[in-house]
């Protein structure tokens, strides 16, 4: 028997606000980043199908895959579907890089906290570091 | 006398999707990765891509076979996915099953849209 001293008072189940009170270390926050950037992409599918076929239909829709990111789309302006591209490329990229460290992981084995810290850090700055550089690009920065 | 429960003589218990979609996941995204590559490789050789470097590349029979692969690999992979996180966060069994049903709707539906476009070309 333990002694009843000894235990503590249990804090109780566990709210998802109470989640919001931990600093989530490197490894964590990738981890949910890789389903929030997983659930973006689903939800942006129409829009990358949608890109797919206005580029691929003919010469016609294939100026209309252009000017929707010069000149807008029918109601929708060009920042707007800018901005739609850019969200994209960084859920793309964060999703690409955290399930290349998934397949590191299971190919080596390498799964100690120090390397599960560093490749969880190397996929925040390589994911956000290409995002920004390809978003500069898609806004015409250079 | 003690129940052999082990080699031949092992009771197996379970449903055995756990690792059949922890292959699925990963078998998927190798497959959408080299897809990643290819499309990389293409749109950076050098000279302009206009309309007809960019369809000619899709009219391959070979691109062809790899994008019908790659679109039944994205909606196998958003389904393990999205499922995952349904029966991480979602509990009350029949908003569950609704929005799975949901899910699958959406990505048959964007599977059977990019198929069309895909033999259109």
């Amino acid at each position: 028997m333990p002694d009843a001293k000894v235990l503590k008072e249990r804090p109780g189940p566990m709210r998802l606000v109470d989640a919001t009170q931990y600093k989530l270390p490197p490894a964590a926050l990738v981890s949910i980043l890789h389903r929030i950037s997983g659930l973006i992409i689903a939800l942006l599918l129409p829009f990358v199908i949608w890109l797919f076929d206005k580029s691929l239909t003919s010469e016609i829709s294939f100026d209309e895959f252009r000017g929707a990111f010069l000149a807008g789309i029918g109601f929708v302006p060009a920042f707007v579907v800018k901005l739609a591209t850019l969200v994209l490329v960084w859920a793309f990229l964060h999703h690409f890089c955290a399930g290349v460290r998934h397949l590191y992981m299971d190919i080596t084995h390498n799964t100690t906290k120090e390397v599960g810290r560093s490749t969880a850090l190397a996929t925040l700055v390589v994911s956000l570091v290409l995002t920004v550089a390809l978003g500069a690009k898609l806004f015409g920065l250079y | 006398m003690a129940q052999v429960n082990y080699g031949t003589k092992r009771v197996v218990v379970g449903a055995h999707y756990g690792v059949r979609d922890w292959l699925v996941q990963r078998v998927t995204a190798a497959l959408m990765a080299a897809f990643t590559l290819v499309v990389l490789v293409a749109v950076l050789l050098p000279g302009e891509m206009d309309y007809y470097r960019w369809a000619r590349l899709f009219g391959h029979e070979w691109m062809k076979m790899l994008t019908f692969s790659v679109i039944v690999a994205i909606v196998w992979h958003a389904w393990v996915g999205i499922r995952d996180v349904l029966m991480d966060y979602v509990k009350p069994i029949g908003a569950r099953l609704v929005l799975q049903v949901l899910t699958i709707v959406w990505l048959v539906s964007c599977a059977g849209w990019a198929l069309q476009v895909l033999w259109r070309i």
